[in-house]
């Protein structure tokens, strides 16, 4: 069977591996932060991502804003409606049942999403790519753009890791996940920091909607679709665990293409028999313990 | 600095800190049943009582963690009742929790180093690690793999940062052992003596009558006596009836 298979095929799917990885690292390091501090289930988080995704396509088709100025204003713009959100909806959850958050996520995801595919209809819209062409590297041709999102993921993840992990603004977000009274009783206003922070979770989605635009169709399901896989990411790597979110994010995307390889069919629920058996063999994660937000 | 028995001549300059009639709950039930009380500038002053009695509440709720509270908390003359706990800290008011709170996600040094600096004469890290040379040789180590000793020591060392005067201690010599015992009551002796106002939760009776100026016996949520150094040392049979020692 494996005589069969091309290099141009493995490398080709290689990059689709590493190009839907990137995706699932950053939206999942983003799930991860907001759980970490906030101990939520963030079901919008697809919802946020879609967003991210349309107002690029809205701010290119109705204001003419291109591509690299939307990489910058949507994710502000979004994080903005996220701080909203969180005051308005989760801060009076606080104090209950986690479910109750994960539920009123789940419905902002599906209002958003319903406003969203009433407006736009359920057919996925173009961006075209900001980068165009590519290179030819013999065995595969490497698009432009799919490089700049690869890059571009893996700078954003080291720099959410380097920021949690390596400042003292990380410091207070992982003292703030032990005990958030203590970290308050040092004059740190930790509403405000958890407000922020959830903030921070969705810019981070918003920014992966505003790189996935040229990427794939923008549509109000492509947030849904996503989010299955990104709860496993964020399983596997451990719920929380930023680290477990980037690395498992990307092992993720080139597992699932590898299988594309020799197995099409196991492609879609490849992830999904390496959730059960990392549940199984580590329940709290694979990077559970390591790189907690 | 010897263990010997603390001053009683704390600056009796007015109370920096008046509790009246503070009651406070845990959802519905009722922990503080109207405490009254006062703390003077440069005081060490002792909460002490059985199990139970809401040593640790009235920490808490002058701290502002436990919110349903009523009465009144004044802090040079400012309410402390309906503020936050940020809100409290920034006032000048540190507190050092009984479970100590280190937290595991931190070295050592980042535990020290958490607190901002709110106020002037807050220590640096220097001055810190000079007063605690255990916590420099361990700087670099997860701050739950010290020992009970150096964490509560860690837990004290932190609050000293950000420039509080005035500290909530609770339970420090808990589960101690006796030489640590008295090292963490020289650490407190040489905070006194350095002008700061503390209030002290203890249940060890012995430590707390070497370094306080006055206790405050709790009971059932209320205050039921208040005794000087002098008039403890005198009618100790009273106060250990209160303990049921």
């Amino acid at each position: 069977m494996f005589d069969m298979i091309s290099p141009q095929l493995v490398f080709g799917q290689l990059l689709i591996g590493l190009i839907n990885g990137s995706f699932y690292a950053m939206l999942s390091m983003g799930l991860a932060i907001i759980f970490g501090l906030m101990n939520v289930v963030n079901f919008a988080h697809g919802a946020q991502y879609m967003l991210g995704a349309f107002t690029a396509w809205v701010l290119l088709n109705y204001l003419g804003v291109s591509y690299w100025p939307a990489l910058i204003i949507v994710p502000i713009v979004v994080a903005f409606f996220g701080i909203m959100l969180e005051r308005l909806v989760l801060k009076p959850l606080q104090n209950l049942d986690h479910l109750y958050g994960l539920l009123a996520t789940y419905a902002v995801a599906l209002i958003v999403e319903g406003l969203v595919r009433q407006k736009y209809g359920s057919t996925g819209l173009p961006y075209g790519s900001p980068i165009p062409g590519g290179v030819n590297l013999g065995f595969m041709f490497l698009p432009y753009y799919r490089l700049w999102v690869v890059v571009f993921s893996i700078v954003t993840c080291l720099g959410t890791w380097l920021l949690i992990e390596h400042t003292k603004l990380g410091a207070y977000l992982r003292a703030a996940n032990e005990r958030p009274d203590i970290v308050e009783s040092f004059g740190i206003n930790v509403p405000r920091m958890v407000t922020l922070t959830y903030g921070l979770g969705v810019g981070l989605a918003a920014l992966s909607g505003v790189l996935a635009a040229p990427v794939y169709q923008v549509s109000p399901s492509m947030g849904s679709s996503i989010m299955i896989v990104i709860f496993a990411v964020v399983v596997i790597g451990g719920m929380g665990s930023i680290i477990g979110a980037i690395a498992t994010g990307y092992m993720l995307g080139i597992l699932e293409a590898l299988t594309k390889v020799v197995y099409p069919a196991g492609a879609s629920t490849v992830i999904f028999v390496f959730m059960i058996l990392a549940l199984i063999i580590r329940p709290n994660g694979l990077f559970a313990g390591t790189g907690k937000s | 600095m010897s263990f010997e028995k603390a001053p009683t001549t704390a600056m009796q300059s007015g109370a920096v800190l008046r509790v009246e009639n503070l009651s406070a709950w845990y959802a519905e039930s009722k922990a503080l049943h109207g405490m009254n009380f006062d703390v003077r500038e440069g005081e060490l002053l002792t909460l002490i009582g059985r199990n139970g009695a809401g040593k640790t509440t009235t920490l808490r709720s002058i701290m502002g963690i436990v919110r349903k509270r009523t009465g009144s908390i004044k802090f040079k003359g400012d309410e402390l009742i309906g503020r936050r706990v940020y809100e409290v800290a920034r006032k000048g008011v540190g507190y050092c929790p009984e479970e100590r709170a280190i937290f595991s996600s931190l070295s050592v040094r980042e535990n020290l180093t958490l607190p901002p600096v709110l106020q002037k004469g807050g220590m640096s890290d220097e001055e810190l690690f000079k007063t605690f040379p255990n916590l420099l040789r361990r700087a670099g180590s997860q701050g739950t793999k010290l020992s009970g000793g150096e964490q509560q020591m860690l837990a004290i060392a932190r609050i000293l940062r950000n420039g509080s005067r005035f500290l909530l201690l609770d339970e420090p010599s808990e589960g101690l052992a006796p030489v640590v015992v008295k090292e963490i009551a020289e650490i407190i002796l040489r905070l006194k003596t350095q002008g700061f106002t503390i209030i002290l939760v203890e249940q060890n009776l012995r430590f707390a009558r070497r370094v306080a100026d006055r206790h405050v016996i709790v009971e059932h949520g209320k205050v039921v006596d208040i005794l000087n150094a002098a008039e403890l040392e005198a009618d100790m049979d009273r106060v250990q009836t209160y303990l049921g020692v």
